[in-house]
C-alpha cells in the first residue's frame, strides 16, 4: 500500500512509520506544521508543533530512508481545535483538543488530502489496536492507550488507519528507536496541550475571552461563597483554586459542580454532589458492530486516562444515553463518553459520543 | 521498497528503477543521484562542473592561510589572487573590486547594510532604502531589518505583470525623495519567475541622482551577459553554486569608490570590507565556474532556451489550463513557470518527486512550510495562483530526456492534484 505516516517528531511516530516501512508499504512522511508561531508551541514526544519536531522527523525520515514533506495545517488547526477548544470552554464545557484534533486534522484534512493524492491510508503512532478484523482495541500498554482520544473516529476513517504500535508497550517503542537509531529514542513525553506553550490554560483562556468576572455560588445555600474572574477557568470536578471567602457549613471540601456561561457562575458544593449516574451524549459514532438497537451492557470511559466503569448503554435518535452502575465523580460536558466491550485481546471501542449532561 | 528515499541514502538501491530509470548499482546512486533523475531545480543549486570540482579537491589538498607571510602562505594568496583576476577579467570588473564572500546572502546582506550604513554616516539625511518587491529574501530581509531595526525606510518599487521593474517609475520615486535615499537595490534577473530586468537603465537613473545602485546577480551570470562596469552598478552579489561551482562561496563586486561598512569584523582580509580567512580551495573553484560559465553562456543559453522553449510549448499542450508566468522575452534561459489553476504547487511538486522529477515551487520557510511567493503576489497574482505555482529551471546537464519525463508525468500528476485540491476546498 501507499501509505502516509504523520510523523509529530516524537518516538511513537518514529516507530509506526519505521514499521509500516518493514511491512512493506511504501511509505511517505509528513510533519504536519499545525502553528501559527511555532516558537510558542510546546515541545515533546507528542507535541508536533515546533521546529525542533520537524527536523527531529525530517531526521527520522531520513533514517529510515522515505520521503519526507512538511504539510501547512495551521489555519485549519488553529480553526477546528484552537478556536473550538476557546469557545468550549467558553461554552462551560471542557473539551479535549487532542481528540478534536484526531477527529479535524489527522484523520480528516490530512487523511483526505492524503487520499486525494493517491495515498490508501495513513499511518500514525497513537497507541492503540486496529487489526485485520477493523475492532478499535486498547493497546496491550494500559498506561499509554490511547482508544479513548480515537473513538471519535468513523468507519470510514478506521478503514484507511493503520495503527502500528498497539501491540507494544512504550518501553517497547523507545528500545526499538533506539535499535533503529532514532535519535528520537529518548524524547521524552508530552501531556501537555501542544498550543498553550507554558501550559497554563488558565492564563491562555483568559487571555482569549478576557476577564469576566462572576460570583461563585454554593449549590445547597444558594449563597455567594466567592468570586471568579472567568467561569470559563473552572472545570467540573475541580476543587483547587476556588479560593472561596465563605467556609463550607460542614467544612467539607467543595468542588465545582457546574458552570453556567448564561449567567456567568461557578457553582460549588460537596463532593456526593459530583456523583452521576446518567450521562447523555451527542453525536454518537459507532464502529464496533451494527449499531445497536436495544441497550447493552458494557464499560464506559468519561474522559482520558479516567476510570472504566460498567454501565447500560442506548442509543436513541440523535443521542447515545448510558445508566452507569456506579456512580462516577467529575463528568464534565464537552469530554467524551467512549463505550468498551471488555475483550482479553484488548477492549473494543464500540463507540463514543461527546457528553452533553450528566445527573 | 517502490518509493524509497535513495538520493543519497546508502543501500536503498532500489530507488532509480522505481522512479522510472534503469537501475543501477547503489553506490553509483549515491554519488550521482542527480543523473539518474530528473532535475529541473537549476535555479535551487546547479551540479559543480567537473573541472571546478577538481580545482577545488586540488586546492584542498594543499595548506596555506592566504594571509600568512610564509611560502605556504604565499602559495594559498596567489590562487586566490589569480583567481580574483580570472573573475575580474570576465565580469568586466577590476580585481580590486572582487570582495570574496561566504556566498550570494552574505554578498546581499554586505552590499545593503554596508553601503545603506555608509551613505548614511557620511549624511545623516539619507535614511531610505529603494528596493525591488520581487528581491530575493537576502536583499528583502535585509532592507526590512533596516528599515524595522535601524531607522530606515523602504520603498519598494512595484513591477508589472511580468515582473519587470520599470526606470521611470525608479526616477519618479528618486525624484520624490530626492536627497533622501542612501541605496537602490534590484536583482537583475528574478530567482522565481526568471524575469530579467532593464539594469543598465535602472543604474543610469540612479547614476543620475547620484545614489548608489546594488543589483542581486546570483541568477544571471553565465545566463544572460553581465558585465559589471558596463552595466553602470555601483555594486554586484554573485555566487557559486548557481553556476558550476561550491556552496558557501561568492562575491560582491563593489566600485572602488562606493563607500560600504563591514558587516563581519575581524581581520580585515578583503579591503577592510569583510572577515574572515579565504577560503583558497572554494574560491579557486568558484573562479573556474565563473570562467567557465560566462565564456560558456552564448552557447549556452541558445541551446537551453531552445530545451526550455520546448518544455513549455508541450507543458502547455499537455495542461493547456497551464498559465505561463513572467516574462515572456526577457527571461532567463533556463526558467520555466507555471501556474496550474486548482492544484497546490505543493502537492504537485510531491507528485513529481515521488516520480523522481524535481522541482521547486518557489521560496520556502525554515520548518518546510510552503508561503505564497511574494513574486507572484508583487506580479498581481492572487493567492491561489500563487500558491498553485511551479517553476522548472534548466540548466549545463539538461537534456531533451529531462523535458519528455516532465511532459510525460506531468498531465496525470496535475490531475492529481487538482482533485486532491477540489477535496481540500471542499471541506473547508
Ligand atoms: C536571487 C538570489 N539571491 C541570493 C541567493 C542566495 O545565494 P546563496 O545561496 O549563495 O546564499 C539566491 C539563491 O538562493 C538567489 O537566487
Amino acid at each position: 500500500m501507499r501509505v502516509l505516516a504523520a510523523m509529530s517528531g516524537g518516538v511513537d511516530s518514529a516507530v509506526a512509520a519505521a514499521r509500516a516501512v518493514e511491512a512493506g508499504h511504501d511509505v511517505t512522511g509528513v510533519h504536519l506544521a499545525l502553528a501559527r508561531n511555532p516558537q510558542t508551541y510546546r515541545t515533546g514526544a507528542r507535541g508536533c508543533c515546533t521546529l525542533e519536531d520537524s527536523r527531529d522527523a525530517r531526521r527520522a525520515a531520513d533514517v529510515l530512508g522515505i520521503p519526507f514533506y512538511v504539510w501547512d495545517l495551521a489555519d485549519r488547526f488553529h480553526e477546528d481545535v484552537v478556536e473550538t477548544f476557546v469557545a468550549e470552554y467558553a461554552a462551560g464545557r471542557t473539551p479535549n483538543p487532542c481528540l478534536r484534533c484526531n477527529e479535524k486534522i489527522k484523520f480528516a484534512a490530512v487523511l483526505d488530502r492524503a487520499v486525494a493524492l493517491g495515498f490508501d491510508a495513513v499511518v500514525t503512532g497513537h497507541h492503540a489496536r486496529l487489526g485485520p478484523d477493523g475492532l478499535l482495541r486498547r493497546s496491550v500498554d494500559l498506561g499509554k492507550d490511547q482508544s479513548y482520544v480515537l473513538a471519535v473516529l468513523t468507519r470510514e476513517q478506521l478503514d484507511r488507519s493503520i495503527f502500528p504500535l498497539g501491540d507494544s508497550t512504550k518501553a517497547q517503542v523507545r528500545e526499538e528507536a533506539a535499535r533503529r537509531g532514532l535519535a528520537v529514542a529518548d524524547k521524552p513525553d508530552s501531556h501537555d496541550i501542544c498550543f498553550i506553550a507554558d501550559g497554563d490554560t488558565r492564563g491562555f483562556l483568559a487571555d482569549k475571552l478576557g476577564e469576566a468576572p462572576g460570583e461563585i455560588v454554593d449549590a445547597r445555600t444558594g449563597a455567594v461563597v466567592g468570586a471568579h474572574s472567568g467561569a470559563y477557568a473552572y472545570t467540573v470536578g475541580q476543587r483547587k483554586g476556588l479560593s472561596l471567602g465563605v467556609p463550607a457549613p460542614d467544612g467539607k471540601p467543595r468542588y465545582v459542580l457546574s458552570i453556567t456561561p448564561k449567567t456567568n457562575t461557578v457553582t460549588v458544593g460537596p463532593a456526593e454532589a459530583l456523583e452521576v449516574s446518567t450521562v447523555a451524549g451527542e453525536r454518537p459514532v459507532w464502529t464496533g458492530g451494527p449499531r445497536p438497537t436495544a441497550a447493552l451492557d458494557c464499560e464506559v470511559q468519561l474522559r482520558a486516562h479516567g476510570q472504566v466503569v460498567p454501565a447500560n448503554v442506548r442509543l436513541d435518535g440523535a443521542g447515545l444515553r448510558a445508566e452507569l452502575r456506579e456512580p462516577v465523580r467529575g463528568v464534565a460536558a464537552g469530554q467524551a463518553i467512549v463505550v468498551y466491550r471488555p475483550d482479553p485481546g484488548g477492549d473494543v471501542v464500540l463507540g463514543s459520543a461527546t457528553i452533553s449532561a450528566a445527573a | 521498497m517502490a518509493g524509497r528515499e535513495w538520493i543519497g541514502t546508502s543501500g536503498a538501491g532500489a530507488g532509480p528503477a522505481a522512479r522510472g530509470r534503469a537501475s543501477e548499482a547503489p553506490a553509483r546512486t549515491l554519488a550521482l543521484g542527480w543523473m539518474l533523475m530528473t532535475y529541473l531545480d537549476h535555479a535551487a543549486t546547479t551540479p559543480m562542473l567537473e573541472e571546478a570540482l577538481e580545482a577545488y579537491a586540488a586546492t584542498a589538498r594543499e595548506v596555506g592561510n592566504p594571509s600568512s607571510l610564509h611560502a605556504a602562505g604565499r602559495c594559498a594568496r596567489r590562487r586566490v589572487e589569480e583567481s580574483r583576476e580570472r573573475i575580474a577579467a570576465v565580469l568586466g570588473a577590476r580585481p580590486s573590486e572582487v570582495v570574496f564572500t561566504g556566498g550570494g546572502t552574505e554578498s546581499d546582506n554586505l552590499a545593503v547594510k554596508g553601503i545603506f550604513w555608509a551613505r548614511r554616516a557620511a549624511d545623516p539625511g539619507r535614511i531610505r532604502v529603494v528596493a525591488s518587491a520581487v528581491e530575493h529574501h537576502a536583499v528583502l530581509d535585509s532592507v526590512e531589518w533596516l528599515a524595522t531595526r535601524d531607522g530606515a525606510t523602504a520603498s519598494w518599487l512595484p513591477v508589472d505583470q511580468a515582473g519587470r521593474l520599470d526606470p521611470d517609475r525608479l526616477a519618479a520615486e528618486l525624484d520624490a525623495h530626492a536627497g533622501e535615499v542612501a541605496l537602490v537595490t534590484a536583482m537583475w534577473a528574478n530567482n522565481e519567475v526568471g524575469t530579467v530586468q532593464p539594469i543598465a537603465a535602472l543604474a543610469e537613473v540612479a547614476a543620475a541622482y547620484g545614489i548608489p545602485f546594488h543589483t542581486d546577480a546570483v541568477q544571471a551570470v553565465g545566463q544572460v551577459p553581465v558585465d559589471f562596469a558596463a552595466s553602470g552598478v555601483a555594486a554586484l552579489t554573485v555566487t557559486g553554486h548557481k553556476l558550476g561551482g561550491p556552496v558557501g562561496v561568492g562575491a560582491l563586486l563593489l566600485g572602488r569608490d562606493v563607500g560600504c561598512t563591514p558587516v563581519l569584523h575581524g581581520g580585515g582580509q578583503e579591503r577592510d570590507v569583510r572577515s574572515g580567512t579565504l577560503d583558497a580551495a572554494g574560491i579557486v573553484a568558484f573562479a573556474v565556474a565563473v570562467e567557465a560559465a560566462v565564456k560558456a553562456q552564448q552557447e549556452y543559453a541558445a541551446r537551453v532556451a531552445a530545451l526550455r522553449d520546448d518544455l513549455v510549448a508541450r507543458v502547455r499542450q499537455a495542461v493547456p489550463e497551464a498559465v505561463y508566468n513572467g516574462d515572456p522575452a526577457d527571461r532567463l534561459p533556463g526558467n520555466a513557470h507555471f501556474s496550474f489553476p486548482g492544484c497546490e504547487g505543493d502537492a504537485l511538486l510531491m507528485l513529481l518527486d515521488a516520480q523522481g522529477i524535481a522541482c521547486s515551487t518557489g521560496s520556502a520557510c525554515s520548518a518546510g512550510v510552503a508561503q505564497p511567493s511574494h513574486v507572484l503576489l508583487a506580479m498581481g497574482a492572487d493567492d491561489d495562483r500563487a500558491r498553485s505555482s511551479l517553476r522548472f529551471s534548466l540548466g549545463h546537464t539538461s537534456t531533451a530526456e529531462d523535458v519528455a519525463a516532465l511532459v510525460a508525468a506531468l498531465p496525470a500528476v496535475v490531475e492529481r492534484a487538482r482533485r486532491a485540491g477540489a477535496v481540500k476546498s471542499t471541506r473547508s
